[in-house]
C-alpha cells in the first residue's frame, strides 16, 4: 500500500492499519479458515448463488466502522450475517443480485472492535461472443457532425483558429454555423478570426454523473465573444464558487483528441 | 493538524496501477479470488484483465487519509463505493476534501479516478488527535 504511517511501524507497541479489518478472518490460500473456526460453509448463500449459475462476484460498496485498533498479539474472531439480497437486477456486467453482508469483529475479550457492511454483486457471467477480443480503452468525446455548413468551424479549430461566420452581403456575424444570414437571407459568407476574448453571459456546473473524458467539476460557459456572437464551451481552472457572470475570459484552442480541437476558456486574471 | 479548516483539500496522490501491484495487494489482503491474479480467469469472468480488489483500494484510501492527517489521527469509519475497476496500465488519482470539522472530528469526502472514470468515492470520519484507542 505504500503506507508509511509511523503508527504502524515504530514505537513499543505498533498497531495494525484499521483497514485490514476484513482480512483477519479470511480463508487462507488453501481455502481454509483459521484453526478453531466452524467447519460449516459460512457463506452457503454465496455457494448457492454459484450453483444457480451466478458465479460472477464483484464488490460494490463497503462501510466499515473501527472502534479500536488492533495491536500485536490480539486474537480476533468474527460473525457475519447476510442482511439483504436484492431482486434480480440487470447491470453492465450481466444479470444478478446485490448481496449485503454485515460482519462484526471481536477481540479475545469479546469486545467489538470493528464492523463492516459489504455489498457484492453476484451475477451470471454472459457468454462470450466468439472472436471478440476485449480491450480497455478510455472513452472519448463524441465527435461533432461536420458537414458542408459547419466543417469550416471544426477545421478552423484544428488549424488553431476560432472562426466566426460573416455574411458577405451585409457583414452580420453569426454563430453557430448556418447556411443563411438571418439579417438579409444571403447565402454568401466568409469567416473572421475571433480573438477568443469575451465575457461570461451564463454558466452551469455539471456535477453528476461524472463521466470520462471530461474534467470535474465540469463548468460549461456561454460566452459573449467581443466580436458579438455567443459560444458555448468548457471553462477550466476556476473553482465553481468563484465563477461569476460578467467575468472576462480567454479561449485557448487545444487538441483534445485525434481530429478534434476545442476552444477551452480560462478567466483572465486581473 | 491544528490548522485544519473546512474546505481544505488533501494533497493529490497518483498511484500507478500495475499487474504486480494488483497481485501483491490481493495476496497481502488475503484475497485469493482468481480475478485478482489470473488474467485468463478474469477474462472468463467477463472482464478484460485482472483488477484491483476492494481491500487494496480500501488500504490505499486509509493510507491517503493518514498521509494527510498524520500518525496522531485515528480512522473511525470509511464508507466507500466502487465504480470502474482499476486495471493494469492505468493510474488512479486520489483527491479529498475536509467537508466538516467539529473539534477534532473530521469528515472527509474522497474520490479516486482512473482513465475510465471514477474507481472509488466515499466519505471517511477521522479523529484528528486525542484518540482513545489502545494504541495510545
Amino acid at each position: 500500500m505504500g503506507d508509511n504511517n509511523s503508527l504502524y511501524l515504530e514505537g513499543k507497541q505498533v498497531v495494525a492499519p484499521p483497514t485490514m479489518l476484513q482480512m483477519w478472518t479470511f480463508r487462507d490460500v488453501h481455502g481454509k479458515y483459521a484453526p478453531g473456526s466452524t467447519d460449516q460453509d459460512t457463506y452457503e448463500v454465496l455457494t448457492r448463488f454459484n450453483e444457480f449459475g451466478f458465479s460472477g462476484s464483484v464488490a460494490v460498496s463497503y462501510d466499515q466502522t473501527y472502534h479500536n485498533y488492533l495491536a500485536e498479539g490480539d486474537l480476533v474472531h468474527s460473525y457475519s450475517t447476510i442482511s439483504e439480497i436484492s431482486d434480480l437486477k440487470s447491470t453492465r456486467l450481466g444479470e444478478g443480485c446485490f448481496v449485503t453482508e454485515l460482519a462484526e469483529y471481536y477481540d479475545a475479550n469479546d469486545v467489538l472492535f470493528g464492523e463492516a457492511c459489504i455489498t457484492y454483486f453476484k451475477y451470471r457471467i454472459p457468454e462470450k461472443k466468439p472472436g471478440k477480443v476485449s480491450k480497455i480503452e478510455p472513452p472519448k468525446r463524441i465527435s461533432p457532425v461536420e458537414n458542408h455548413d459547419s466543417k469550416h468551424f471544426w477545421q478552423g479549430l484544428r488549424d488553431g483558429k476560432l472562426l466566426i461566420q460573416q455574411c458577405q452581403q451585409c457583414g452580420t456575424l453569426r454563430h453557430p454555423p448556418q447556411p443563411m444570414c438571418e439579417a438579409c437571407q444571403s447565402l454568401r459568407w466568409s469567416t473572421i478570426e475571433s480573438t477568443g476574448k469575451g465575457s461570461i453571459y451564463s454558466y452551469t456546473v455539471m456535477h453528476y454523473p461524472e463521466i470520462p473524458p471530461f474534467d470535474y467539476p465540469n463548468a460549461i460557459v456561454l460566452v459573449d465573444l467581443d466580436e458579438g456572437v455567443r459560444l458555448v464551451s468548457q471553462l477550466r481552472g476556476s473553482e465553481p464558487e468563484n465563477i461569476a457572470i460578467g467575468q472576462r475570459v480567454q479561449a485557448w484552442i487545444e487538441p483534445v483528441q485525434e481530429n478534434l480541437s476545442l476552444p477551452i476558456f480560462e478567466v483572465i486574471k486581473a | 493538524m491544528n490548522t485544519a479548516r473546512v474546505g481544505d483539500k488533501l494533497p493529490e496522490l497518483v498511484i500507478p496501477i500495475t499487474a504486480v501491484q494488483i497481485v501483491a495487494g490481493a495476496i497481502a489482503t488475503q484475497d485469493f479470488e482468481n480475478v485478482h491474479h489470473d488474467r485468463a480467469a478474469a477474462e472468463a469472468a467477463g472482464t478484460p484483465d485482472i483488477f484491483m480488489n476492494i481491500l487494496t483500494t480500501n488500504g490505499l484510501v486509509g493510507r491517503y487519509l493518514t498521509d494527510w492527517a498524520g500518525a496522531a489521527a485515528r480512522i473511525q469509519r470509511i464508507q466507500l463505493t466502487l465504480g470502474i475497476p482499476n486495471f493494469p496500465g492505468d493510474r488512479m488519482t486520489l483527491n479529498g476534501q475536509l467537508v466538516a470539522l467539529e473539534g477534532s472530528e473530521a469528515k472527509i469526502e474522497f474520490k479516486g479516478r482512473n482513465s475510465l472514470g471514477n474507481h472509488v468515492s466515499g466519505i471517511a470520519w477521522l479523529r484528528l488527535k486525542g484518540a482513545t484507542t489502545r494504541a495510545d
